[in-house]
């Protein structure tokens, strides 16, 4: 368990649904979910998952943190919005569910073989290291992501899509070498750090 | 009509050998037609689009829109923000409006940009081009450039996730958005009627996470618009584009199917309409060919 985990643990004890309001991006909504049901008929891998939005929170409020936080379903969330349109109580639901696997990952307790939380790691690295996403380098951590030989075979199995990119001057080689990025490197990492920082002293210094 | 100024945001996928450069390529094209002046903003970085969560937290994830937003106002003061990514609209847009709602967010995220020298008023609107075309100039005005009506092509209008929901075109509804139909009717083309995987989800990002999943989904809005008698299928987002586009040969394989339908930019088509060469329309940019707009273009 990572320290910050075990903190967390021991701060809020038994009521996870405070955890989640003081510490998870827009957690304070979680409350306000009446079960109706519409955002579980509404995700397009919906069957995929092993909970729904509206179990999640219900598992939320009943204290299930290790089910929450270990759950695969905010990992399966595409960002299409539909629950957001339809929620009766205006539930940000999305952000809810962002915000949850980010705490997860956080306390160390996401799925660990999860492929997109593993991509929405690599997206992350990639873009704060210039300010801007490299597809290139993306594309190949992606591809490699699950070891050597793993990644020659999707990478093989993407080529012609690769091809037909770089046909249509889509994609470029000279990405490897460098690439497009921010000029003010320094002042975005400094944003950046700055940002995180202050993030860090909300989640372990907050208090009930 | 007096001519129009904005603060342009391309993000990551329109820059120079990225996907969706060609999208780039035709939106300059479209603009010059429509007297558009796009203002770059001067360094702008990623939005960290919808995937970005699992390693930035709300506030970096915050202060990442929050410096776009700053420079603009600093570089490009008075200029509302145009994004052409559904994705940057929506970052963007969204970021924007959670410090508003925020003070103590609005005063961390400043803190961070002080650190780079930089402060965010928040006070610019933050638009994406549909909505400069419709909401802006109108039907009427971007009709009015035609050149070569796109006579006897069909086109299935997908309209996709982000840039329908949560904020959408005004006027228009969730569940039936109707001003992809109308802008193809607009530039001479007939919309399919009906076409009911309009607003599905094409997986997004999962596409590369989850592609199975991501390429069932995508195999039935093809399919829809195959059904609908479609040439060919336009859309306003660089994710479904290339989604929908680049996966069809592997969904073939997977499936069994003969799929083969180009995926354009409603860029392109008006552009082609507005009477440019093929090469200023970027359909040198389509994977997969959109031969009757390049037989008109070439005319
Ligand atoms: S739609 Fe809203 S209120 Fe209904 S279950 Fe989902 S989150 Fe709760
Ligand atoms: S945005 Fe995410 S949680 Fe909401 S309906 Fe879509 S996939 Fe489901």
């Amino acid at each position: 368990m990572t320290e910050l985990n075990a903190a967390m643990v021991e701060r809020y004890r038994s009521n996870f649904l405070k955890e989640v309001e003081a510490n998870v991006e827009e957690g304070e909504w979680v409350k306000m979910c009446m079960q109706c049901g519409v955002c579980a008929g509404s995700c397009p891998l919906g069957n995929a998952w092993e909970h729904t939005p509206q179990k999640i929170f219900m598992m939320v409020r009943a204290g299930e943190r290790e089910a929450v936080l270990n759950s695969d379903a905010m990992w399966m969330c595409t960002s299409c919005y539909n629950c957001i349109a339809r929620c009766p109580r205006g539930l940000p639901i999305t952000h809810i569910m962002h915000g949850l696997a980010h705490y997860a990952k956080r306390m160390g307790l996401a799925p660990k073989e999860q492929p997109t939380a593993k991509f929405a790691q690599l997206f992350w690295d990639n873009l704060v290291k210039k300010g801007r996403v490299n597809e290139l380098k993306l594309g190949i951590s992606l591809y490699f992501m699950n070891g050597f030989s793993e990644g020659i075979k999707t990478s093989l199995k993407m080529k012609d899509i690769g091809l037909g990119m770089l046909k249509t001057k889509r994609m470029s080689p000279m990405e490897m070498l460098g690439g497009h990025g921010v000029k003010d490197s320094a002042g975005f990492q400094k944003m950046l750090k700055k940002a995180q920082e202050l993030e860090d002293k909300r989640i372990s210094g907050s208090t009930d | 009509m007096a001519k129009k100024e904005y603060s342009f945001y391309p993000g990551c996928s329109s820059q120079k050998g990225a996907s969706s450069s060609n999208y780039l390529n035709s939106v300059n094209t479209m603009c010059e037609e429509l007297d558009i002046t796009l203002n770059h903003i001067p360094d702008w970085n990623c939005c960290s689009a919808s995937i970005g969560y699992a390693g930035g937290g709300e506030l970096p994830r915050l202060a990442l829109s929050a410096r776009n937003i700053a420079l603009s106002e600093e570089h490009n003061p008075g200029q509302e923000i145009v994004a052409t990514c559904a994705a940057c609209w929506l970052a963007t847009r969204e970021s924007s409006e959670r410090l508003n709602e925020d003070n103590s967010l609005m005063a961390e995220a400043n803190e961070a940009l002080a650190e780079a020298g930089l402060k965010l008023k928040n006070e610019t609107p933050i638009k994406h081009m549909v909505e400069v075309l419709i909401e802006d100039l109108g039907y009427e005005e971007i009709g009015s450039k035609v050149k070569k009506p796109l006579e006897g092509i069909k086109i299935a209008g997908y309209v996709g996730c982000q840039t329908n929901r949560p904020f959408g075109i005004a006027g228009e509804s969730f569940e039936n958005p109707k001003y992809l139909d109308k802008l193809v009717e607009t530039m001479g083309a007939d919309p399919v009627e009906n076409y009911d995987k309009k607003v599905q989800c094409c997986g997004g990002a999962l596409a590369f996470s989850e592609p199975d999943k991501s390429q069932n989904m995508i195999k039935g809005i093809i399919e829809a618009a195959y059904d609908g008698g479609a040439d060919m299928i336009v859309t306003p987002c660089p994710v479904c584009q290339m989604n929908v586009e680049v996966y069809q040969d592997q969904i073939n394989a997977t499936h069994g199917t003969k799929f083969k339908m180009p995926v354009v930019y409603y860029s392109t088509l008006m552009s082609v309409a507005y009477g440019r060469s093929a090469k200023d329309s970027a359909l040198d940019g389509q994977v997969i060919p959109a031969k009757q707009l390049q037989e008109i273009a070439d005319k």
